[in-house]
């Protein structure tokens, strides 16, 4: 049924930590490795191994440059005499590099469910994944055109729109054991960039993530309501070191305490 | 977007199509004679199912088109589904009745009429609906597709017509009048569509990601070496190089050879002939309009590239 449900018990998605994120694929691997044998079709590839390979992919990683307005990302080193390490923004902002791992956000009003002809699309009203029933899909694309993700990828051999399942074949499976189940690219990130949790309980660990770091929505113009949420990247400056830092790691006061502590007081008692 | 040749043929057919139905269902007096019937209601219909049946080669899976009629409540794409078999079937019945006994029942031809433009609409309701495509995102587009409809179903209907005046207007000058009306609805449409870009409404890298607050965003290195469905779906870009050029050709073709072989039409006398060619004209016209309705379209998806 492509009516979208007017809530859902369980608000289930992601939350993806773009300051953590080192941009290793990783979990774009792993999300193709599990998919490609689980739920509906394989993940199809074409000319795998060619000059020009296309394959469907439910999780992909764009990275970013981004540069602070009032430092040029790179100036001629050769008028101002200064290697271009040091340019690489000044003062308290800097030039930095961000991995973005983009999947389905699972959006509460989400456009790819009421716009399909056939019903294949839906939301799902006890968690609020959305899925795609593979064997009522005509394959017309209009739900990958709705989307202003990129979260649906036409499958090149099937035929068949594929899209992130929040892994609905692990995150229930009571024969994996219990570490394992949440969804692929969760369990695999190194780093701990994703996490998977209920948006709809205000006590989640995903619930105060998203509101201890000042979680995102994307493109909140477009009126979806994502679930997933992003965190943005901490600020970060230059030490006179060189070195780069998190912004509030540098304000924190360094703090010691035992023997190192009474050292330290002590000392500075002294004057 | 991608502009699929099976979608073009699809909308600028099925479009002349219903707009025929919706002149013949109107009661426009045509030459008398099974022939006449045949022939006209047999070229609205098959217009009508030659663009239905092409769309279906857009599909992945065109066996399971079926099940496209059962989600009318929620999806466009259902309900022009829907109300395409429902405008043959009705217009459809009024062909037969009109054959069998000559006679043309007004009833019948006004709900044909009726539902062949609420077709129409739910075709243009496909791309208006598209947030995500800002081009297509307006009421003006349905306006656009039944004001091409209208036209072009008018000229192919007046290449049957049994009088010379309609209302004590000329039929050629009726066809002039809505091929121009048409053709304004289109380039107040591509006034705004040149307006509402991403660039004019602040909208990039910046503001897809939501890192705009940190600074000048940019694609540094993308998720996949070559194209895929996403970059050659939506993000496509070779329909636009010869945007200009074929927006000339449209117009030239589309409207302004129309509207004077209609005027030859009225000072010549001559009304099938000049009509015929002009309906020629204005299908290549439509075809490059429709090209660029899709190539010219940006997708959201694309600020992320």
């Amino acid at each position: 049924m492509t009516q979208l449900p007017t809530q859902t018990d369980k608000k289930l998605g992601l939350v993806i930590d773009l300051d953590i994120c080192v941009g290793c694929h990783a979990c774009v691997v792993n999300c193709k490795e599990w998919n490609t044998s689980g739920y509906g079709a394989p993940l199809g590839d074409t000319n795998a191994y060619d000059a020009d390979p296309l394959g469907s992919w439910l999780n992909r990683i764009h990275t970013y440059e981004v540069t602070p307005q009032e430092t040029p990302a790179y100036d001629n080193p050769s008028s101002t005499g200064a290697s271009p390490s040091h340019q690489c923004g000044s003062g308290d902002s800097l030039a930095q590099l961000v991995h973005f791992p983009k999947s389905c956000l699972h959006c509460e009003d989400a456009p790819c469910v009421t716009v399909c002809p056939t019903g294949a699309s839906m939301k799902r009203s006890e968690d609020g994944i959305v899925l795609v029933e593979e064997d009522k899909c005509i394959g017309c694309g209009l739900c990958a055109w709705s989307c202003p993700y990129g979260a649906r990828e036409m499958d090149p051999m099937e035929n068949v729109m594929k899209k992130c399942t929040l892994c609905v074949d692990r995150i229930y499976n009571d024969n994996l054991p219990e570490i394992d189940r949440t969804p692929a690219c969760v369990r695999t990130c190194p780093a701990n960039a994703r996490h998977f949790g209920d948006f709809a309980d205000p006590n989640s660990d995903v619930s105060i993530m998203v509101k201890e770091r000042g979680g995102m929505d994307l493109m909140p113009e477009m009126d979806t309501k994502p679930v997933n949420k992003y965190l943005p990247p901490r600020a970060k400056v230059k030490t006179s070191d060189g070195l780069e830092i998190a912004a509030e790691q540098s304000k924190s006061e360094m703090k010691a305490d035992g023997f190192l502590g009474w050292l330290d007081k002590a000392l500075e008692k002294m004057g | 977007m991608h502009p699929a040749i099976s979608v073009i043929f699809f909308t600028v057919t099925s479009g002349a199509g219903f707009g025929m139905m919706f002149v013949l269902g109107l009661g426009l007096p045509v030459h008398q004679g099974a022939w006449t019937t045949i022939l006209s209601c047999g070229l609205a219909l098959g217009l009508a199912v030659a663009g239905l049946l092409s769309s279906t080669f857009h599909l992945g899976h065109p066996e399971r088109a079926w099940r496209a009629f059962s989600q009318w409540k929620s999806s466009w794409l259902s309900r022009e589904g829907v109300l395409a078999v429902l405008t043959l079937v009705v217009f459809g019945l009024y062909a037969l009745i009109w054959l069998a006994s000559g006679e043309r029942l007004a009833s019948l031809g006004y709900l044909s009429s009726f539902l062949a433009a609420l077709t129409v609409f739910a075709t243009a309701m496909i791309y208006a609906q598209l947030k995500t495509v800002p081009n297509w995102h307006s009421k003006l587009t349905p306006l656009t597709y039944l004001g091409f409809a209208l036209a072009s179903g008018f000229l192919l209907a007046a290449l049957f017509i049994s009088t010379s005046r309609i209302g004590g207007v000329h039929v050629a000058a009726l066809a002039a009048i809505f091929v121009a009306a048409a053709w304004l609805f289109k380039f107040i449409w591509w006034r705004r569509a040149d307006n509402v870009g991403f660039s004019e409404t602040g909208s990039n890298a910046g503001t897809a990601t939501g890192l705009g607050h940190l600074g000048d965003v940019k694609l540094l290195e993308s998720p996949h070496s070559s194209d895929n469905y996403l970059t050659k779906e939506m993000v496509h870009q070779i329909g636009r190089k010869h945007g200009a050029k074929l927006r000339f050709i449209a117009v030239i073709c589309g409207v302004v050879v129309p509207v004077f072989l209609c005027t030859l039409a009225i000072f010549s006398g001559l009304i099938v002939l000049p009509l015929l060619v002009a309906v020629f004209s204005m299908f290549i016209g439509l075809f490059c309009e429709r090209w660029l309705f899709f190539a010219q379209a940006k997708h959201a998806v694309s600020l992320f590239y």
